[in-house]
């Protein structure tokens, strides 16, 4: 599955399926399982149409129909989440690991 | 259009060594499937970041790999990773490690089985000697011991 295919076109794998969405989004929208189930559903179809190695299969979804500005601001300059400090990634550890020790 | 992720990665990483993108040139290796894909084994590989339960975060230059049960609920899984917006595969996991839509095809006879566990790792790593020498032949070991037909990478 690739969102990047500038960056798949290089890898060159032997099969791929593209979607052009925002990276983070390969497999589609939050709480949007039809479009989830599609996407996969087309890529497990990928895995007997392509008889070519290399082929990227092209996938017809479009993210916003009436507004594609993502494409202008996705993986630029603000669009990297800040990374916590330690001590808080620490503590979100402390709590996972207690909410699920039993 | 489909966005060039290679130069707007060279922008936003500019005050680091340039990365060595991965090229291949030559024609890919080809495995046939081996039978139709309603009667294969298929796994389940994300690069998002998914971490079931008490499993320990990545860390930079992280090649390790997590094993999440297929079973797994999405209350039992977070995400963490640097490399991408996480709130929506936070919010829901199927934008990128699509478990729950794999058990319907699954249910629903479509692929001939999900395999248990299904693995993810945090795909940020810098080194891609890394991924190939050390991540990828562990994965290969772990799909060839389950004995999948297929899988399906995700990245995120």
């Amino acid at each position: 599955m690739t969102s990047a295919l500038d960056i798949t076109q290089a890898v060159n794998p032997p099969r791929a399926v593209f979607v052009n969405f925002p990276l983070g989004h390969q497999t589609g929208k939050p709480n949007q399982p039809e479009l989830q189930r599609q996407i996969v559903r087309d890529a497990m179809t990928a895995f007997e149409t392509i008889t070519r190695p290399g082929t990227i299969v092209h996938l017809p979804y479009v993210w916003d129909l009436n507004d594609n500005s993502w494409e202008q601001t996705d993986y630029t300059e603000g669009f990297l989440p800040e990374r916590p400090p330690k001590e808080e990634a620490d503590r979100a550890e402390a709590e996972r690991r207690l909410r699920f020790s039993h | 259009m489909p966005v060039e992720y290679i130069p707007r990665t060279r922008e936003l990483y500019r005050n680091y060594p340039p990365y060595r993108w991965v090229v291949n040139s030559d024609v890919p290796p080809w495995t046939p499937l081996p039978r139709p894909i309603s009667e294969c084994k298929v796994a389940l590989i994300s690069s998002g970041g998914i971490l079931y339960r008490d499993q320990p975060r990545f860390h930079r230059e992280d090649a390790s790999y997590r094993l999440i049960p297929k079973t797994a609920t999405q209350a039992e899984l977070d995400v963490w990773h640097f490399g991408y917006p996480t709130k929506d595969a936070k919010a829901d996991h199927n934008c990128v490690f699509p478990l729950a839509r794999m058990r319907e095809l699954e249910a629903a006879g479509e692929i001939g089985a999900l395999a248990d566990p299904a693995y993810s790792f945090m795909g940020g790593i810098y080194s891609a000697r890394k991924v190939r020498d050390e991540l990828a032949p562990r994965l290969i070991e772990e799909l060839k011991r389950a004995r999948v037909d297929a899988f399906y990478l995700v990245p995120a």
